[in-house]
């Protein structure tokens, strides 16, 4: 197995990506995406991490498993909440363009 | 791992793939025989002993035929989607045993395993439509995500239901459990849920809303032709073979059988589940979209639960196997009713509203007494309750 | 070992490129496709590091729901005419991301990780993967776990056994997040057609 360094950095530029998905463009739909590569880095990350290190007492490791599994199943409920917000957004507004939704800036 | 143990599985695969051409070529001849009989004509008779070489024509007639590819599709995706979509369905059946040593990769997360690389090929659909730039192929995809997604969640509780039953997500193990008796007897409900949204799945008759010629004019296939549109054929067949053998191995025991080897009984039970496929298909009319999506949310997704509670019930209680065959049964009953309400409603309110009228002519023609009334024209006498 | 390495490369290199697709290329439905080429890449990495559960979880929830999800986002929006369109912040944003890669690489290299030693951590691979499939004893003895102190704590620490008892409230937690975000959308999505 490739050592655990070579994760790290992987699921660090993975991350990176994903932060200038983020910042660096209009279409609201492309935001969240951006923020499903984010978290997959981290699963990634968690996943080495768990089946490269020690666990706490104990001779296996899942805590990072479980947290995966729990990282995934609350972007699965984040990402049907924010579609819903999105397509209100573009029903009102007929816009995703996170630019232009900008009622609410100071 | 060497390199022996990847030739094998090289050839494994391979092996595998011939073996499910050879099937796929066998069901087109068997559908379009039991169509044939089902709507009282012959079938193909033609070519080869009882029409035996018609899908060889037909394959070959598909593959000589010019693959056209639409000006203004996005041909990348064009070109990838049938791939896709025949990926998925053949990668399936990696994990599927034939009999208890017949399998090309035995994984202890099989069911769960074959679950999460179905839903591939859903993608493979939205990009064919997407991809070919046309209206009606992006509607049909749409449709399909929709659909298939919805009768997704049904299948997957009663995986889960099946796999609380034998405590393993490994087919081998499931088939093994089975041993005193099939999970059907103890499951009956899990059975019908499983094969009605496996249908759905596949998208075969009842449930082909999203590639129905006569709506949308074949969907996501519309600009698919030649060896292209042969791809999406194929892995529709291989599909269906996958889903027969699937409510085999989940419920009618699988390869066990007396007398006859493994093998022969696997293949005969599938083949029974492919023949109620296409009986199915000989039978009932396409389901509307909205009556496609209520079905799913009001009656499979609440049912798919309600197995794996009681699953979980006899589980926890330690009951006697009768009382899930019980539940079960209750649960499949009470369904088949409020189904048989919902399917004679229409008929029965015009039965309600003809005799209302009839009751208020009546009692007009008996206020009026006395005077000769005319009939009205319209008026039989039988027309009312007949429904 | 040799093969694993050229999988490692090999599936970097292809999550790598279809990451960059996905917040570089112009068509949105694209993006969509090749954010499914990263999830499926990702699910490819779990396979490796031998969480076959998470794995097959990954491909299910985010190769299936999720990128079906998106996919009818970018359809009924219509937002696909536009593109995907750079805001102004796109050298400032580069920037950012490059410093926030240079800080995590350092932090990642210099910090003193205590890896388990190889034998023990195939062993732990061997039993990870065992462990979906129930802990049993033949399992255990398999990937060579002998010991009565080991062997009970490789079982108390399987998946599900965590899931449903070290981590029971977070379980549900999370359980109701799931049912709160699901009516959550619909309240949002249905009501008045003019809004």
């Amino acid at each position: 197995m490739a050592p655990l360094v070579y994760f790290q950095i992987l699921s660090a530029a993975l991350f990176v990506i994903g932060l200038y998905g983020v910042l660096a463009r209009r279409s609201a739909v492309l935001v969240v995406m951006s923020i499903e590569l984010m978290l997959n880095a981290v699963n990634i990350n968690l996943i080495a991490a768990a089946s490269h290190l020690e666990g706490q007492g104990r001779f296996l490791n899942f805590d990072g498993h479980i947290i995966a599994i729990f990282v995934i199943t609350i972007a699965a409920a984040e990402i049907g909440l924010a579609l819903a917000i999105i397509l209100r957004m573009y029903r009102n507004r007929a816009t995703v363009d996170v630019d232009e939704i900008n009622l609410m800036k100071w | 791992m060497g390199i022996t143990d990847l030739l094998i599985i090289l050839l494994s695969l391979a092996a595998l793939f011939a073996g499910l051409t050879v099937a796929v070529l066998g069901l087109i001849w068997l559908e379009r025989k039991v169509l044939g009989r089902l709507q009282q004509r012959l079938g193909p008779t033609r070519a080869g002993p009882m029409g035996l070489f018609q899908p060889l024509a037909d394959a070959l007639k598909l593959i000589l035929k010019e693959d056209i590819v639409p000006s203004s599709a996005e041909k990348a995706v064009f070109w990838i989607a049938p791939v896709i979509v025949v990926l998925s369905a053949f990668v399936v059946w990696v994990t599927i045993p034939a009999s208890h040593t017949l399998v090309v990769e035995n994984l202890d997360l099989g069911l769960f395993y074959i679950i999460a690389v179905s839903v591939i090929g859903i993608m493979g659909l939205v990009m064919a439509g997407w991809g070919s730039a046309n209206k009606y192929g992006t509607l049909g995809s749409l449709r399909a995500a929709a659909q298939l997604i919805s009768y997704e969640i049904p299948v997957i509780m009663v995986v889960v239901a099946v796999a609380m039953l034998a405590q393993s997500m490994d087919l081998r193990v499931i088939v093994e459990r089975q041993g005193s008796y099939p999970f059907v007897l103890l499951q009956p409900l899990g059975l019908v849920i499983f094969f009605i949204a496996g249908l759905a799945e596949v998208g075969r008759t009842p449930f082909d809303i999203y590639h129905a010629e006569s709506e949308v004019v074949g969907g996501p296939f519309v600009e698919y032709s030649g060896a292209h549109w042969s791809v999406f054929f194929l892995a529709e067949y291989i599909n269906t073979f996958a889903i027969a053998a699937l409510t085999t191995l989940l419920f009618l025991g699988g390869w066990a059988g007396p007398l006859l080897p493994p093998i022969v009984w696997f293949l005969l039970k599938t083949l029974a589940v492919v023949l109620v496929v296409f009986w199915v298909r000989g039978t009932f009319p396409r389901l509307r979209i909205d009556q496609l999506m209520a079905f799913a949310w009001k009656a499979l997704v609440p049912l798919s639960f309600y197995a794996v509670i009681s699953t979980a019930i006899y589980q926890f209680y330690g009951w006697p196997a009768w009382s899930l065959s019980l539940m079960s049964l209750a649960g499949l009953l009470a369904v088949g009713y409020l189904v048989y309400q919902r399917m004679t409603g229409p008929a029965r309110r015009v039965a309600q509203v003809r005799a209302r009228q009839q009751a208020a002519m009546q009692s007009r023609r008996s206020g009026i007494s006395g005077g000769p009334v005319a009939p009205p024209a319209a008026q039989t006498p039988s027309a009312p309750g007949q429904s | 070992m040799v093969l694993q390495d050229i999988i490692f490369w090999l599936l970097a290199a292809i999550m790598l490129a279809a990451a960059l697709g996905v917040v570089l290329v112009r068509d949105l439905f694209r993006a969509a496709l090749l954010l499914v080429t990263v999830f499926l890449a990702v699910a490819g990495f779990f396979v490796l590091l031998s969480a076959q559960f998470l794995a097959v979880v990954q491909v299910l929830v985010y190769a299936g729901a999720v990128a079906i999800l998106l996919v009818f986002a970018v359809m009924l929006t219509k937002d696909v005419a536009r593109g995907n369109q750079p805001n102004r912040l796109r050298l400032p944003a580069a920037g950012l991301a490059g410093l926030a890669l240079a800080v995590f690489i350092a932090v990642a290299v210099t910090t003193g990780w205590t890896p388990l030693p190889p034998s023990v951590q195939e062993q732990a691979a061997l039993v990870q993967t065992q462990a979906s499939g129930g802990t049993t004893p033949e399992g255990l003895e398999q990937a060579g776990i002998s010991g009565e102190v080991q062997r009970s704590q490789a079982q108390r620490a399987t998946l599900a056994d965590l899931l449903l008892g070290e981590y029971v409230v977070p379980f549900e937690a999370v359980s109701v997040l799931l049912l709160a975000a699901a009516v959550g959308s619909l309240a949002l999505l249905r009501g008045r057609p003019q809004g």
